[in-house]
Parts: C-alpha cells; structure tokens; sequence
C-alpha cells in the first residue's frame, strides 16, 4: 500500500537533491530510449559530455548556447513566479533579435559605446513589448496568456521570416547580386560585436555577464522590494492579492513586461555575442524559448539555479546542435530536456508530499512532534 | 462552374484543413471535462503524424489496411504519450500546466517525434498510402455542396461521427454525466461511487488518442509526408477551440472549420495570384486565435462559459 501525505514543511536537502535526481532520472530514461533505437547509450553520452564541456573549446561554446538559455530562464523564472504562464519567451527572444540588430544596422558607422548599449535597450524593449500584448489582454480581457503569448511566438518566427526572405526590409542585405538571390541579413558592423573575456579555459561572452547581473537583480526584486513581494502574493492567491488592494492588473502587465524584456535581451546577445546578422532559420532551430522553461523548471525558479541549470542544459544543447548527423539523430535534444522535466516534476511530489510504503491507518504523531503546536 | 468559385473552394478545404483541429479539439475537450487540461495537445498530435506516417510506410498489405493500421498506431502513440501527462498530473499531482508543457517539448517539434522521424529515416518521402477523398453517393459533383460535403476523405467522416458520439456520451449516457460530475466537482463524484482517478485517466487517454489521429491527418492527408514539426501549432490552437467551443463538441466542429478555412485561405489565395506576403495569410490562423479568445473573453461570453469548475486542479481524496 503506497500513502502520500503532505509534508508540513519544505524537505530542505531534497530541494538540491531533487534537480540531480531529474538529470540522473532522465540521464537513465534517454538512455533505455537510445538502446531501444540501436544506439549504444554510453558512447551517446560519452560523446555528448565530451563535445559539450570537455573537449578543447567545448565549454565556450557551451557558454554560448548557455547565455540565451540563461535570459529564457530567467524570463520564465519571473513570469511563473507569480503563476504568470509566459510561453511566449521564443517569440520575444526573436523580437528582441530584431530589435537589436535593426538598431546595431541603423548606428553603423558609430563606436561600440553607442551601438552596444543600443542593443542591449533595443532588446530588452522590443522583447517586453511583444510580451506586453498577452500581458494587456490578460491583465483587462482575462484572455489565457498561455495561448495567446504561445500564438505570437508563431507571428514573431514569421516576421522575421518576412523582413529577410519576403520583403525588401532595412534588415535584408540587397547591396548584391547574390544576396538578391539568396536572401540573408545585413551583417552588423565590427562596433557591434559584444565583447568576451577570456577566463581560465573559457571565454565568457558579454551577454552571459548580463544574464548574471539580470539573475541577481531578479532576484534582489523578488526578495527585497514591495514589486516582488506583491507579485509573489499574487502568485500564491490572486484572490488574498485582490482583498489586500494589490494592483494586479498593472502588475500582471508589468511582470510580463518583464519577463518580455529578459527573453529579449536574450535575442539581443543572440545577435551580439553570436551571430551578427539577423537569421529567422538559425533562431527557429535553436528554440532557446521552449528550452529555457525546461531551465526555469529545473531551477525551481530560483534565480541563481538558473544560472547553474543554463549551463549545465546549454552543454547538452551545444552538444546535441553539433553531433546532429547521420549517427547522432536530431530531437535527442528536445527529448532529454523533456525528461528532465518530467523528472523534475515527479520530483517536485517529493518536496511537498511523504510517500509512505506501508500498511494504512498508522496512527499519526501528536501535533507538537509535527511542530504545529 | 459554380464549384470552382474561391468561396466554394474554401469552403471545401476548410473542411479539411479543420479536420485535424476537429480531432484534436474533440479530445482535449473529453480530457478538460475530466478536469485535467493537457497542454501536450501539439506533442502528441506530432506523435501521432510520425508513428502514423512510418506505419504507413512499414505495413504491407492493401492500402486500405496499412491506412488503418497508421490510424491505430496513430491513436495509441498519442494515448501512450498521454500517460505521461496522466500519470504525473493524476497520481503525482503535479502542476498540469508545467506537465503539459513538458510533454509538448518531450514529443514535439526536436524531440522524440523529431528522433523517431530521423532514426526511422522518414523524412523526404511520399507516403506509400494516403486518405484520398471519397465521391459520397456520386454527389462528389452536385453544385456547391458536393465538393463540401461529399468529395471528403473517410477520416473527416469518421470525425462527424465522433461529433454525435460524443454529444449522445455526453448528455444522454450515465457515464457520460459521471465524467461531467468530475469534471465540475469530483468530491461529489467520489462521493457518489464514481472512481475520480479511472475517469481522468480514461478521458486523458481517449483524448490522447484523438490528438495522435488529428496528427496522422497531417501526415497521411493534408501533407502526405513527414516532416519535423509539421502540425506547427494546431494543437495550440485545438486547446483554444475547446475555449471557444465553450466546452460543447457541436460548437467545437463549428469552430474547427471557422479556423480550418483560415488555414485553407492562405494556400487558396495564393493559388489564385493574391499578391500579399505569404506570411500574412500563414499568420492568420494564429492571429484569429488570438482575436477569437479575447472575444469569448470579454464579460458577455464568460457568463455563459462552460468551463469545469474542477479544472486543472489535482483530486486530492485526504484534502477534500
């Protein structure tokens, strides 16, 4: 006989031990599936480690692929802090992309100073704004964000599509023949590529820098200030929120806004520490917005997990985009961040629920051993 | 002829491009009536396209018979993906919404659906066996509607069908008013005999099933082929047509078709020299979502909203 009883308070050491366990669990569920596809999982994963964070300029690349993870999980993080369900993080990661690069075109000629800070306002503001609308509909239409923030991930993917296969857009390169023919971006001047520094073995890129102070920052207002406090309140009961005269109309807005922002300078990075010309098939492939609520999720949604978990899913991603081939099959990527979520989930049970294998009806231990009394 | 005017042939292929969302849409429905919304719906509709697609292709015999075959295959794909939601939402409790969304990217567009799909080696073929459209009594031809009622294929036959299955389920048997009783108060239901945890995990599953065959659709009629991703964002919008379906299977038909024939616009103006970026009518659908869910949002349409009132809420027996 299998009981689950709620737990009266958190278990403290299963909270770190609950995302190990999820990477062990899923590390050992997409294992059975390779077997079972005639794959052999240990060279699989051999390989996966080694190209994602051992071989020789491995973990820069990680770090890389782990800066917008980093920014998609914060957005996450912050939107669903407050059961605010941004999926959206894709589509304001490419607005954000846009943005930037758009502005990074439009201050060639000008020095780094002026055109990467541009960028990075450029994309924290386009991004927040495509959040915004989900945010405005939700906040005074009560219209599900979930749909509608996901739908505009699909509008985004096919406005960049547009502006540089479809249009003659500022962001397309028409200064040649082939370029006329072949549709592609504007690449972006030498100005506006964002820094790195090179630190031990690895060079760290700019935006990964901006994705830590953001982690702290969001953190700092989910702890220390009356914004984060009311929008945890709301997170916990919209209706206690509601009889204690919090705004939550405005905040709902401005959390999403928020959230908007991170993902969006996600794009901006994408752009800047990254690829330097705007690039609708590369941003569609990498989906850094659906991977970064597999972050979020792992992370527990604290900000400084996220950090940790960006990198740690960033080698497997890195890994996975440059194994893909004949041997190593696309979507193993998609179905290993799917597990861990899956894991993490089951997991979470264990946080807040005792599972007792056991006959029933034992007799419960007196309120003052629980510590109620 | 009359028959190949724009609005007829709009008509016609709303029908069609509405069948899958019908399916899907019809199966999300059975679950959130159950309480459970299953935000998996696109992973599993990819499941179902894949595993119905490579059906097809590895099945011999008649064509008919190999068509079958994938819509089973199909179907149980996207039960079995549905478990999972099942299982951590039902017995573990866990948040449906972060469950959901798990299963999307687990099965979805670069996951497992994507792994079957280049494991299998099934991209950049034709299929061996597709769902032709049928000539219905010989009316394939009668002026207006026999391109739009008669001249279908057999799985948007199989849909109507389902459509008045699942109203008579609905309103007219005992376990179909059980499943409603989960739906909106399943204390009550558990009160009254009814087994909470076998109801949800059935009605999940069916609409697993149902989602898995709005998918092989895509790859076995609309598309006849596989590609990764292919259903790109149906099963987002079938979650939506259950919401402006107010939670009822006949208004949902009406509103798969409404969005059917948004998809259906983009390729038939298109074919008719509309010269508009091909990305405004590919938007379309999906911007419609948009529009038509903050309509049935507003305070006239919420009064008459049929959501259970149970859902996405975990049964807890002890905390009743």
């Amino acid at each position: 006989m299998i009981r689950i009883e709620r737990r009266l308070t958190e278990a403290r050491w299963l909270v770190v031990a609950v995302p190990l366990g999820s990477l062990l669990g899923a590390a050992i569920l997409s294992s059975i599936i390779l077997f079972l596809t005639g794959h052999d999982p240990l060279a699989t994963w051999a390989r996966l480690l080694d190209r994602g964070f051992f071989a020789s300029g491995a973990m820069s690349a990680t770090l890389v692929t782990a800066t917008p993870l980093l920014l998609t999980g914060l957005a996450a993080a912050a939107a669903f802090r407050m059961q605010t369900w941004n999926i959206g993080a894709e589509g304001q990661l490419y607005l954000g992309a846009i943005g930037a690069s758009g502005i990074g075109i439009a201050l060639r000629g000008q020095p780094a100073l002026v055109i990467i800070p541009a960028m990075v306002i450029a994309g924290l503001a386009t991004g927040a704004a495509w959040a915004a609308i989900p945010g405005v509909l939700r906040a005074y239409t009560r219209t599900n964000e979930i749909i509608t923030s996901l739908m505009l991930n699909y509008v985004a993917g096919l406005l960049m599509t547009y502006l540089i296969f479809d249009s003659h857009s500022f962001w397309r390169d028409l200064s040649s023949f082939t370029a006329r023919v072949f549709p592609q971006g504007k690449y972006l001047s030498e100005a506006a590529s964002w820094p790195s520094f090179p630190i031990g073995g690895a060079v760290i890129p700019l935006g990964l820098l901006l994705g830590v102070v953001a982690a702290a920052v969001l953190w700092l207002v989910y702890t220390a200030t009356r914004f984060g406090f009311e929008a945890r309140v709301i997170g916990d009961s919209r209706a206690a929120a509601h009889y204690a005269g919090i705004r939550t109309r405005r905040k709902i807005v401005a959390v999403m806004a928020l959230s908007g922002a991170l993902a969006g300078l996600g794009g901006a990075s994408e752009i800047g520490d990254f690829r330097h010309v705007l690039d609708p098939r590369g941003l569609q492939q990498a989906s850094f917005g659906y991977a970064g609520i597999v972050v979020a999720a792992l992370a527990r949604l604290n900000p400084f997990a996220v950090i940790v978990v960006a990198i740690l899913l960033g080698g497997l991603s890195n890994a996975g985009f440059s194994l893909q081939g004949a041997t190593f099959p696309a979507g193993l990527v998609g179905t290993l961040q799917g597990l861990i979520l899956f894991c993490a989930l089951a997991g979470e049970l264990l946080v807040h629920y005792r599972v007792r294998i056991g006959r029933p009806g034992r007799k419960a231990p007196p309120l003052s051993q629980v510590g109620v009394a | 002829m009359i028959n190949d005017s724009v609005l007829v042939v709009i008509a016609a292929s709303a029908i069609s491009y509405g069948t899958p969302l019908l399916f899907a849409a019809l199966g999300e429905l059975l679950a959130e009536r159950s309480g459970v919304l299953n935000l998996g719906v696109e992973g599993m509709m990819l499941m179902g396209a894949v595993t119905g697609f490579w059906a097809v292709q590895t099945v011999g015999g008649p064509g008919w018979v190999s068509l079958i075959t994938a819509v089973v295959v199909a179907a149980l794909a996207g039960a079995g993906t549905s478990l999972i939601h099942a299982f951590l939402t039902i017995t573990l409790r866990a948040s449906q919404i972060v469950s959901g969304l798990a299963l999307t990217i687990f099965a979805g567009a670069s996951g497992l659906s994507s792994y079957i799909g280049h494991v299998a080696n099934l991209g950049g073929k034709p299929a061996r066996h597709e769902f032709d459209a049928l000539n219905v009594l010989g009316l394939r031809d009668a002026p207006v509607i026999g391109p739009i009622l008669f001249h279908q294929n057999a799985l948007t036959y199989v849909s109507w069908t389902l459509v008045a299955l699942t109203l008579f389920y609905l309103y007219r048997t005992r376990p179909g008013l059980h499943l409603r009783a989960v739906g909106e108060s399943p204390g009550t239901a558990d009160a009254m005999g009814v087994n909470v945890t076998a109801y949800r995990y059935i009605h999940v599953m069916i609409g697993g099933a149902l989602a898995g065959i709005g998918g092989a659709f895509f790859s076995l009629a609309i598309t006849p082929s596989w590609l990764d991703g292919m259903t790109s964002g149906a099963g987002w919008i079938a979650i939506a047509l259950v919401i402006f379906a107010f939670w009822r299977p006949e208004l949902a038909l009406v509103g798969a078709y409404l969005f059917g024939a948004f998809s259906s616009l983009a390729f038939t103006l298109q074919a008719r020299q509309v010269h508009l970026p091909p990305e405004v009518f590919a938007s379309l659908p999906y911007l419609m979502t948009i529009v038509v869910l903050v309509l049935v949002s507003t305070g006239w349409a919420r009064r008459r909203l049929g959501a259970p009132a149970a859902l996405g809420v975990p049964y807890v027996r002890e905390e009743r």
